[in-house]
């Protein structure tokens, strides 16, 4: 099992999301989330007082799945969220110990 | 504000002289006759001011607090909307006790109304001022003390203690802002004597609380982080909600500063409407030249530097001259706040010298200019020229600004001492004043 977690632009969640279940993704935990990475934040002006604001508001996804479809979820994502330009956010994949569903016990793949 | 002060008098004497050549009576039926003879109950002009002073109430409670409780950061926002309700009732009180005793007692001094009407001695429901009961003068009258000393609160928001705060506007309605009405408004008031235009309270009111927080923020110091940390206003909605409020109740304000639902009051509306549109445009046209950019918090801004500004001359100027008033208070006002604050370094937080003395400096010198009858204005005191009533409109904003520095100064000293320290321990300002002073968070997402 591989846990996928992706920082995406926020308007880009529903796109993604559609695409994930039409291949098959059952569940995912989403974050609204701040950060940094390549894109640069931007200025405020209040009366003549500047803020930068360094931390740019993203989505944050946590995608559990099983081995065979990981590439093809990474891909997926990859695809929807893209707008080619700066600040389109990472997908980082992680490997998943163990998975276990709270109402039947069913564990691991036949969890996710 | 008010000839009206003046006019119970001599229309007494005036009465007095028309029944001396009739039939003899003796000297206690002639005071009766003159009682009876002096300017009756006007109900269209009481229904107007019964409606003007609920309408300034509604400038502070929500308009005052919702415009600045939106301008702090989430975690001050009820120490804002806390402060500005506990100053509103604390004034009001303070008022009937001794407050309209001290601005328009009766006394002859140019700067203390004196004792005459302390607990409003001597006001009964049939009293009149003017051609208004005087109880309806007195709540008009008892709206500006709240709304000035709820105005104060901006220049130290976000780091004054709740007890030193009450404290300091107790202490400043008496020694400030009550001599200051005396001085403008009642009959024998100094700026009365000069016949200085300031029809609604440029002085009183703006010029005022402008400067005590400007000196509050001074003493105080700076909030933990300023210049450094993001303290951008928590909700701008809020702020155009509370501003939008103030321009609303400001026709109460400025209009009910008539007195009466005449033509007076007509012409302060219109005036009230051209400059705030002037300042509104005003400030969007600068910011946009020099920023590229028009804010929703610099049109509220403007909004309020407009008002401001035609607070002092909205009876003496002409409607069109009222644009160009409010447009160059907003000007003025926005190069204060984004230039030149930024300079000095003090921390005026919500930027009530900068709009409201700044703008009030504005409206009071530029009352004296634009009063002229050939700017449309209705004319200058007695045989004056412009050159001269400006020179008095400036002494009356030299001694407004003198007199409230000094006093608002020693005052935050002595409350400092009295209290312990006028601002919250470090950890109490990072927490935030809601749950250390009050206890409570005003957002539960």
């Amino acid at each position: 099992m591989k846990l996928i977690i992706a920082a995406i632009k926020p308007f880009k969640l529903e796109e993604v999301r559609e695409a994930l279940t039409a291949i098959g993704v059952r569940g995912m935990m989403v974050t609204e989330i701040k950060g940094f990475g390549a894109q640069s934040g931007h200025t405020e002006i209040y009366r003549g007082a500047e803020y930068a604001v360094n931390f740019v508001p993203k989505v944050k996804l946590e995608i559990a799945v099983a081995d065979a479809i990981a590439d093809e979820v990474v891909g997926t994502i990859r695809r929807t969220a893209r707008t080619d330009k700066i600040g389109d956010g990472k997908i980082f994949v992680l490997d998943l110990e163990h998975a276990v569903r709270v109402r039947t016990g069913e564990t691991d793949d036949d969890a996710l | 504000m008010s000839n009206m002060t003046k006019y119970p008098g001599l229309a007494a004497v005036l009465a007095a002289l028309a029944a001396l050549p009739a039939w003899a009576q003796d000297a206690a039926e002639a005071v009766e006759e003159v009682a009876e003879a002096a300017p009756a109950l006007d109900t269209g002009d009481t229904a107007w001011m019964l409606i003007s002073t609920a309408l300034v109430l509604f400038m502070i409670l929500p308009g005052v607090a919702l415009f600045y409780g939106g301008l702090v950061r989430t975690k001050n926002m009820l120490s804002i909307l806390m402060q500005t309700t506990a100053i509103t009732a604390m004034c009001m009180i303070i008022y009937v006790l001794y407050g309209y005793s001290f601005a328009f007692g009766g006394s002859d001094s140019a700067f203390f109304g004196g004792f005459g009407k302390l607990f409003l001695a001597g006001i009964g429901p049939d009293t009149l001022s003017g051609t208004i009961p005087e109880y309806v003068f007195v709540s008009f009258q008892m709206t500006f003390v709240c709304i000035t000393s709820a105005l104060i609160i901006g220049g130290f928001a976000e780091r004054i203690r709740f007890g030193a705060v009450l404290l300091f506007v107790a202490l400043w309605a008496t020694f400030v802002y009550f001599p200051v009405a005396h001085m403008a408004w009642d009959a024998n008031g100094l700026f009365f004597g000069w016949e200085v235009f300031d029809f609604a309270g440029g002085t009183v009111v703006h010029i005022n609380a402008g400067v005590a927080a400007l000196v509050g923020a001074v003493v105080l110091g700076p909030r933990i982080g300023y210049g450094k940390e993001n303290m951008a206003p928590h909700s701008l909605t809020l702020t155009l909600v509370g501003a939008a409020i103030l321009f609303v109740g400001w026709f109460g304000f400025n209009a009910g500063s008539a007195l009466g639902a005449g033509a007076t009051a007509g012409l302060a509306m219109i005036n009230t409407f051209t400059a705030t549109a002037g300042g509104i445009l005003g400030w969007v046209l600068v910011e946009y030249l020099s920023r590229g950019k028009a804010s929703m918090l610099g049109g509220a801004s403007g909004m309020i530097a407009g008002l401001v500004a035609i607070t002092p001359a909205a009876g003496v100027v002409g409607p069109v001259g009222a644009i160009f008033l409010g447009a160059i208070a907003s000007a003025v006002c926005y190069w204060f706040v984004a230039v030149v604050k930024n300079r000095l370094g003090y921390d005026d937080s919500l930027d009530v010298f900068g709009i409201h003395c700044i703008g009030g400096i504005v409206g009071a010198v530029g009352a004296g200019v634009f009063c002229a009858p050939s700017l449309g204005g209705q004319g200058f005191a007695g045989d004056r020229g412009m050159a001269e009533q400006v020179i008095y409109q400036v002494m009356a904003v030299g001694v407004t600004i003198l007199w409230c520095a000094v006093v608002s100064f020693i005052l935050f000293k002595i409350v400092g001492l009295v209290m312990g320290g006028l601002r919250v321990t470090p950890e109490a300002e990072r927490e935030g004043l809601d749950l250390t002073a009050h206890g409570e968070r005003a957002y539960h997402y």
